[in-house]
């Protein structure tokens, strides 16, 4: 059996190119610009899934974004990718799908047992039955749930496809090409604008492919290439089709997803899968159209059963008949066409119409053509079970609440039409509230709040000539506001069938006695029994009848349930829908790939790396690389089999006895020129700063106005007016903005003004008792004794080609010197200290024996700096100025900044001097008090300290000034560790600082 | 995304720009006796109008010079930006 219904003579698809794939297991063929759901019908399949919660038999439904059930597992090239709608991936070779949510087959499928237990599935089943006991929702209830719930399974492998972002910018966004699109897009590009055209489908055009019209002297297709060819050719104009707008945001700024590469049989190597642009329009034009709604009735979701308009596109663009025993089931006249389509490709069908007649011309066409009709016909039930077999129709009563005279009529498809629903979703992103609109039993938009216009069928205007001429007018209109050319194009001339009005019923009765589902929400099972139970339990608000049912929740939004679904709950109520309201729309309009969202933000591109010049240097000698912001900076350098801890204190005791270097290049480094520098520097920092003098370097910690320290770091007077400031790695691009919110804002009469550098210099710190030996190697012939170079000392040597700047401050606690040269000598100055380092025992330090050598020295960094500790909870009382006013120092006034009984950094060693104290552990009195325990603070930084040989941590706690010596315990629970620990100073290695002064 | 006009450099979309909070607040100035109060009120206490609010943003992917913006809280639309030496009427 090969596509036994696709038809001859018809369909815009190229018929000389086959193409085969795989549907659960078997071999099928479709053609070139096939979807995977045209391929499917062509060969007479229908089943694809199963459904969300009863595991129902479910088919193909729409023909494109409005499908609620055609999704499946697709397996390309090895990667097995879940949900994908079937009515929107075109064929192409080496595809395998799979259905989804059922086992053993989608045939055999146990999960189907859930249908014959549905009374115990009812609406807000999840909220009732997983309640209680709470402690069974972990164990019982959550795994429970994520077994049965969800369609397909997400691959573990990182996703093999490459996807692109791209901004533009244009006058005229026209979002969908059917006439009303593809009209204004030629009057606003003939005007002078400059244009983008998007078509989420793969051919432009719309109901124009489908409905038998003419535009001028051309058929509707023809008229569509025509435009399309002549769009192309205008500079002004990008034409994009497989392109969805899928978000309207706030400043006319509009999202959409372009399909690049599935649908090519030979991409090329870099082609992205897909591309995500982000559109600034000046105007928008929505012509996004309609979907048919479809209409409720008994087991209404069997395979087969779809909508009118599908199986019209699925005819007349793939030239595949859905059926060919078809039964038309309508509420208005719309679906006449589709089924005289059928009758002139050869297939004869019987139309259900519920109204009582129709005079309408297209009607009687029907007629004439020898097509059964019955009018005031219903469909009161279905069979089949993997595929629809049959309808028992019946005549509906006056009331339309019951059904006469039932009959059986045969059928291998029911195509339902139930009218159609404007496309309002982006009009209502935008901030557009809608209107019901009684006429059409639709909400429109109603006033636009960005520069949107909506137009055509989006707007309720249902006819090709209305359409067009809505079109022109506005594509002239909206352009016009931009380009003020004033030229202006004239509707064509326009022939179609005139439409009647629909009727206002869509939920037929059930038959007598019978309690069958009818189904409202397809892909979330929902249906009209739990609507109606969701009501009778007290659910008034549209809103919470949604969350209740979970009625268009799914990835379909909705498309083409909402609407019935709030007919359902007015009925129920007696209310008139727009009294009920509608549920706020919110992007996406369709399902994006999270691929797409993230673009080229994967992996190492998530963020930009920032490396020192010194990183081919530390790669080359086994650094080990760590994350700080953006930089990657060497956390230690391995030697042999050495573990990070081994490494660390190797790096750190060789500091405390000979020397070491580290890169500090990725301190943030600021310059701050002006005659005000100093007293600007004088209410940034708590301290002092008028009379630094030049050639001195000073250690200085910022507050913030509410007092909580910012930053510190040591700042340079390099020249009268010229300072050279230091922050800290993570702050850095925080303190620049701060320092130009001050100038700029607070006091704009500084004259100062400051300017990043750090990337400008490249650092290297020098440290350990033999660092004057070594820098004396490197400057034979400048003073470095501590008359010369005293602590806190500045001065400039001349190195080689260069300037070197030399700092005499330590963070480490040793003797030691900070050297800066221009980042293009980074390396070089780096090579020349490691030369001169030789016979002195230098090796170079890392970030871990960094933060080891600052903790056992009481040195604050980053994690006790956390923002919200004052200066004092930090041991830096003495930094704080009593004679000069500073940025927060008036919030240091404040009662709880006073309290005795305020936290404040200790030091802490475990008393069996052996167990290493997680970082983060709590600190508390007795371990084993009643809970809550009681929390004195907690402990911020960790180490083992290489001078006294055992572990050795920073915390920060309640009272920590009159601590000392007591005992007390570190508790960890997240390694279920308590460890009895003794207060001990912050400065545990050389409290008197002796050393940075040798 | 909203679309920032920069004063300095044009327009430009939000991401280049970091926001600033109310730019009617005055920084009390140094030296001089503050309440509590006063302070409480520079430090912490700031309106939330629904409707017009007058606020400081950064092009701080740009020019990074501060400057103010009046902007409705409600729709987002940004009425007016201009440079912080301009003379317009403070009013949130
Ligand atoms: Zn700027």
């Amino acid at each position: 059996m090969t596509q036994n219904y696709r038809l001859k003579n018809i369909g815009l698809i190229d018929k000389n190119h086959k193409i085969s794939f795989i549907f659960n297991g078997k071999k099928y063929f479709g053609y070139k610009g096939d979807t995977l759901a045209s391929a499917l019908i062509a060969n007479g399949v229908h089943l694809i899934a199963r459904s969300f919660k009863y595991h129902r038999p479910r088919g193909i439904f729409g023909a494109g974004v409005d499908d609620p059930s055609a999704k499946v597992q697709l397996i390309k090239e090895g990667y097995s990718e879940p949900n994908v709608n079937l009515t929107e991936y075109e064929l192409v070779e080496g595809l395998e799908l799979k259905s989804q949510n059922c086992w053993p087959s989608v045939k055999l499928d146990i999960g189907e047992i859930n249908n014959l237990l549905n009374r115990f599935f009812p609406a807000g089943f999840y909220y009732k039955t997983f309640m209680w006991p709470k402690s069974f929702w972990y164990r019982i209830y959550e795994p429970f749930i994520r077994k049965a719930a969800g369609f397909g399974v997400a691959s573990l492998d990182p996703d093999p496809d490459r996807y692109e972002h791209q901004y533009e910018h244009c006058d005229v966004l026209v979002v969908g090409s059917g006439p009303s699109g593809l009209s204004s897009t030629l009057a606003a590009a003939k005007n002078g604008a400059r244009v983008i055209l998007a078509e989420d489908k793969p051919r432009f055009g719309g109901s124009l492919l489908t409905d038998e019209v003419t535009i001028g002297n051309k058929k509707g297709e023809e008229w569509v290439d025509d435009v399309i060819a002549e769009l192309k050719s205008m500079p002004n104009v990008i034409t994009k089709s497989r392109s969805q707008v899928f978000g309207y945001y706030d400043h006319n700024m509009l999202v959409m997803f372009e399909r690049k590469r599935d649908h090519l049989q030979d991409p090329k190597n870099f082609t992205p899968r897909e591309k995500l642009w982000y559109i600034r329009a000046k105007e928008v034009i929505i012509s996004t159209g309609s979907i048919e709604r479809p209409l409720v009735f008994s087991n209404n979701d069997r395979p087969g059963i779809l909508l009118a308009s599908a199986a019209k596109e699925y005819l007349k663009v793939y030239g595949v008949a859905v059926g060919k025993k078809p039964i038309f089931f309508t509420n208005n006249d719309s679906a006449y066409e589709a089924a005289i389509e059928f009758k002139k490709n050869g297939i004869q069908s019987t139309i259900l119409d519920t109204r009582p007649s129709s005079e309408n011309q297209i009607v009687g066409e029907a007629q004439k053509m020898g097509i059964d009709i019955l009018f005031e016909h219903g469909i009161a039930n279905t069979t089949g079970h993997l595929k629809v077999k049959s309808a028992t129709v019946g005549k509906l009563n006056k009331n339309k609440n019951s059904f006469t005279s039932l009959q059986k009529i045969d059928c291998d498809c029911i195509c339902v039409s139930g009218n159609w629903t404007p496309t309002v979703h982006l009009a209502s992103q935008s901030g557009n509230k809608l209107k019901f609109d009684s006429d059409s039993d639709t909400f429109l938009p109603n006033q636009s709040r960005q520069q949107e216009v909506v137009i055509g069928a989006a707007n309720g205007s249902f006819t090709l000539m209305e359409s067009l001429n809505d079109g022109f007018e506005q594509g002239f209109k909206s352009s016009n506001k931009i380009t003020n050319k004033n030229i202006k194009t004239d509707a064509p001339i326009s022939d179609e069938k005139n439409l009647g009005n629909h009727d206002k019923f869509w939920c037929m009765p059930l038959p007598e006695g019978k309690h069958y589902k009818r189904f409202v929400d397809f892909q979330n099972d929902v249906a009209v029994s739990d609507i109606e139970l969701a009501v009778r339990e007290g659910f008034r608000s549209i809103e919470h009848v949604k969350r209740y049912t979970t009625l268009g929740m799914a990835t379909d939004q909705g498309k083409t349930s909402n609407l019935n679904g709030l007919q359902l709950v007015s009925n129920i109520e007696k209310k008139i829908v727009p009294e009920v309201g509608h549920t706020t729309f919110r992007p996406p309009y369709t399902s994006v790939t999270i691929g797409t969202i993230i673009g080229r933000e994967v992996s190492k591109y998530y963020k930009a790396t920032r490396k020192s010049p010194m990183h081919e240097w530390h790669e080359r000698n086994n650094a080990v690389f760590v994350d700080a912001g953006l930089w990657l900076r060497p956390r230690y350098y391995k030697q042999g089999n050495e573990t990070l801890q081994e490494a660390a204190k190797r790096e750190a005791s060789n500091v405390r006895k000979n020397v070491g270097i580290c890169d500090v290049t990725s301190l943030g480094k600021i310059d701050i020129k002006g005659p005000d520098s100093a007293e600007f520097l004088n209410r940034v920092y708590t301290n002092a700063w008028l009379k630094l003098p030049v050639g001195k370097a000073r250690y200085g910690v910022m507050l913030r106005e509410d007092g909580m320290v910012f930053d510190d770091g040591t700042t340079t007077r390099i020249n009268e007016n010229h300072f050279h400031m230091t922050t800290t790695t993570a702050q850095a691009a925080n303190v620049l903005s701060h320092l130009e919110y001050y100038l700029q804002i607070v006091w704009p009469e500084l004259e100062v003004n400051v300017f990043s550098t750090t990337e400008q210099w490249a650092g290297a710190a020098v440290a350990g008792p033999n660092s004057r030996k070594l820098l004396s190697k490197l400057f034979p012939n400048e003073d470095l004794s501590n008359e010369g170079l005293p602590f806190m000392g500045y001065r400039e040597f001349k190195f080689f080609d260069t300037t070197a700047r030399i700092f005499r401050i330590s963070f480490s606690g040793e003797l030691a010197y900070e050297v800066n040269v221009m980042s293009d000598f980074g390396e070089f100055m780096w090579d020349k200290i490691i030369e001169a380092g030789e016979g002195l025992g230098i090796q170079p330090y890392g970030t871990e024996a960094l933060s080891t050598l600052r903790i056992e020295m009481g040195h604050v960094a980053g994690s006790e700096i956390d923002g919200r500790l004052i200066a004092s909870d930090l041991g830096l009382d003495g930094m704080l100025s009593k004679k000069k006013d500073f940025i927060g120092k008036r919030s240091l006034n404040r009662v709880a900044f006073n309290d005795e009984n305020r936290e404040r950094i200790v030091g802490i060693v475990p008393v069996d001097k052996k167990t290493s104290i997680p970082e983060g552990s709590y600190i508390v009195e007795n371990p084993n008090a009643e809970f809550p325990i009681p929390k004195l603070g907690h402990v911020s930084a960790s180490c083992w300290s290489v001078e006294h040989n055992n572990p050795f941590s920073l915390a920060i706690i309640k009272n920590g000034k009159n601590r000392k010596g007591e005992k007390l315990f570190a508790v960890s629970p997240v390694k279920n560790m308590s460890i009895p620990v003794e207060v001990v100073s912050q400065h545990y290695v050389d409290p008197d600082g002796e050393r940075v002064r040798s | 995304m909203l679309e920032i006009k920069c004063p300095y450099c044009g327009k430009r979309s939000q991401n280049e720009f970091a926001y600033g909070g109310d730019a009617t607040i005055k920084r009390p100035k140094l030296n001089t006796e503050v309440s509590d109060e006063e302070w409480d009120t520079f430090v912490y206490y700031r309106k939330n109008p629904r409707g017009d609010h007058l606020e400081l943003w950064q092009h701080i992917s740009g020019c990074r010079q501060w400057f103010k913006a009046k902007r409705n809280t409600a729709t987002h639309e940004i009425i007016e930006t201009y440079e912080l030496s301009s003379n317009k009427e403070e009013h949130s």
